[in-house]
């Protein structure tokens, strides 16, 4: 086990310097997520024009696993169709529940790391929790517990 | 000067040998165990208890003519004796047997505090206190229509009391607090505390389950009215506790849950309630559990909690000037009196990154919210990472954890 593997170098730099943390005033669609084991809170906002994610942003605090997760996921989802977002969902989460080996491309195959960190997956998959109640008209806040 | 020489001191490499698990490596690493606020680790002497009863001794209790359950009633009620000298109780039927503390406050809430409440009453709690006592006075407040109210804290962790006089009032109808904070090491000021409730006719319950492991404690000289801790936090087995309350008090308290064990007898038309402790004792109990927890009583008496509180207290203050040379770590719970335990926060990086990252080094300490939200919200951090210290540590092991924090700003540069 190498910590390495955890906190990479684009997992460093993106908690250092998270992309996209910020408001957004008028969003289509906001939602507030919350790990209720480690205190980490988040809120992502999403503008949707057309069915395509125009703007998405997040703001909140977190370990370096769950800020530097929010912020790939949102330069992942800038200009993508609700349909994209909803597979990139699906991939991230089958990364790292362990469920799928197949690594979504590019940048956010670093979230990979996580899965040999157990108590660190919830960390990594609330940002794309909240983000999936947000789209798909939750209600409530979302937990991980 | 006093004539009598002091005890020697305790020597920690000695006492460690009898902590089979300490003596194991993590990711390759040397283990280093400073969680021990979360559970503390169990001395040979305790598993050799546990196995020898379940080898030879096993039996149900208080029930059969046979040899091995004469001995196992024998063993079972040793303990008990045991433990209710340790804290000097009156007498054995002060002491009821529980899973732990929290389920001893959960007693206390449903069968003392429950038929006494009326809407508007009030029970006094403190923002210190781990959720286990505040939970269960929440539950009863519900049911009955009761407040829980506050005693506040200050910045440094400690309880302020200037006010605690007017908090208490013929509407208080119990004080709940902990004798040691789990999430800031903070000992509360019993004797202030229990003063002033007393001056108010106010009983009062003391969660205990931090203070045991650390120092000695007599529930008499304490004044309280109720005293629940947990095995597990003083080095012995889970899922065993105590409650320990004033006989006139559990005299008067209806049995909480019903079942075999606790009567005396049983008919259609109304039951009869057996005598102290067993009222309280409902079911085959948790017999290796408590033989156990007598197992570790003795191992402490034998060692010293005097001679432990010495040696904590020289640990705690090493601690406390090796972490301060950390850069950018702040010390959470900064209280006058502290037992032996370091809440920290260390820049900006977030405690499970900590807390994963000395694990990596073989450290296992705890992070997150200590089960202590309130105090969290109060401080305004989501979390703290948290070394606590038993008296098997060393200054060995506060060097790992201060060269452990090291790799950590190294990781986040």
């Amino acid at each position: 086990m190498d910590l390495r593997d955890l906190y990479q170098e684009v997992i460093v730099d993106h908690n250092r310097s998270p992309r996209n943390f910020r408001r957004i005033d008028a969003p289509t669609k906001s939602l507030e997520g919350f790990n209720p084991l480690c205190g980490d809170r988040l809120t992502v906002y999403l503008t949707v024009n057309d069915g395509t994610i125009s703007d998405v942003a997040f703001e909140g605090s977190g370990c370096a696993i769950s800020v530097a997760s929010a912020s790939l996921m949102t330069e992942a989802l800038k200009g993508k169709p609700i349909a994209e977002a909803d597979r990139l969902f699906a991939q991230v989460h089958g990364l790292l529940t362990g469920a799928t080996d197949a690594a979504p491309e590019g940048k956010l195959a670093v979230l990979g790391g996580v899965r040999e960190y157990p108590s660190r997956i919830k960390c990594a998959t609330l940002a794309w929790h909240t983000l999936t109640g947000a789209l798909h008209g939750a209600d409530r806040p979302v937990s991980t517990e | 000067m006093s004539a009598r020489p002091a005890p020697p001191a305790l020597d920690a490499a000695r006492v460690r040998a009898d902590f089979p698990l300490l003596a194991q490596s993590v990711h390759g690493k040397p283990l280093v165990y400073l969680d021990n606020a979360a559970t503390t680790q169990k001395p040979r002497q305790v598993l050799e208890a546990l196995d020898a009863y379940y080898r030879t001794d096993n039996a149900n209790v208080h029930r059969g003519v046979h040899q091995l359950s004469e001995r196992a009633t024998a063993a079972y009620e040793g303990a008990r004796d045991r433990i209710a000298g340790f804290i000097n109780a009156a007498s054995r039927r002060e002491l009821v047997f529980v899973r732990g503390t929290t389920e001893a406050i959960n007693l206390v809430a449903q069968s003392f505090l429950r038929p006494r409440l009326q809407p508007g009453d009030e029970i006094l709690v403190s923002q210190l206190e781990h959720h286990s006592n505040i939970v269960p006075w929440q539950l009863v407040a519900e049911q009955t229509g009761a407040t829980v109210r506050t005693i506040p804290m200050n910045r440094e962790g400690e309880l302020v009391l200037d006010a605690l006089d007017g908090l208490l009032h013929e509407r208080t109808k119990l004080l709940a607090v902990g004798h040691v904070s789990n999430a800031l090491g903070t000992v509360n000021p019993l004797d202030t505390i229990i003063a002033a409730a007393r001056r108010h006719g106010v009983p009062v319950l003391v969660d205990g389950a931090q203070a045991l492991p650390h120092m000695a404690v007599d529930v008499r000289a304490l004044g309280c009215d109720f005293y629940a801790f947990s095995g597990h936090k003083m080095f012995g087995p889970t899922g065993i506790g105590c409650l320990w309350a004033r006989e006139s008090l559990l005299e008067a308290m209806p049995p909480w849950q019903g079942g075999g064990d606790m009567i005396r007898s049983v008919r259609f038309t109304g039951s009869e309630w057996a005598e102290l402790p067993y009222k309280f004792e409902a079911g085959t109990p948790n017999i290796a559990g408590a033989i156990g927890l007598g197992a570790t009583v003795d191992y402490l008496v034998d060692i010293g909690m005097d001679r432990i509180a010495a040696y904590e207290h020289e640990l705690l203050a090493y601690a406390t000037d090796a972490l301060r040379g950390v850069p950018e770590l702040t010390l959470v719970g900064t209280a006058r009196t502290k037992a032996a335990v370091l809440s920290f926060t260390l820049g900006s990086i977030h405690p499970h990154d900590i807390g994963t990252i000395v694990d990596a080094e073989g450290v296992a300490i705890r992070t997150g919210h200590h089960c202590a939200m309130p105090v969290m919200e109060f401080l305004g951090i989501p979390a703290t990472a948290r070394a606590s210290l038993a008296f098997y540590n060393t200054r060995a092991d506060i060097d790992a954890l201060v060269r452990a924090l090291a790799r950590v700003r190294e990781v986040f540069h």
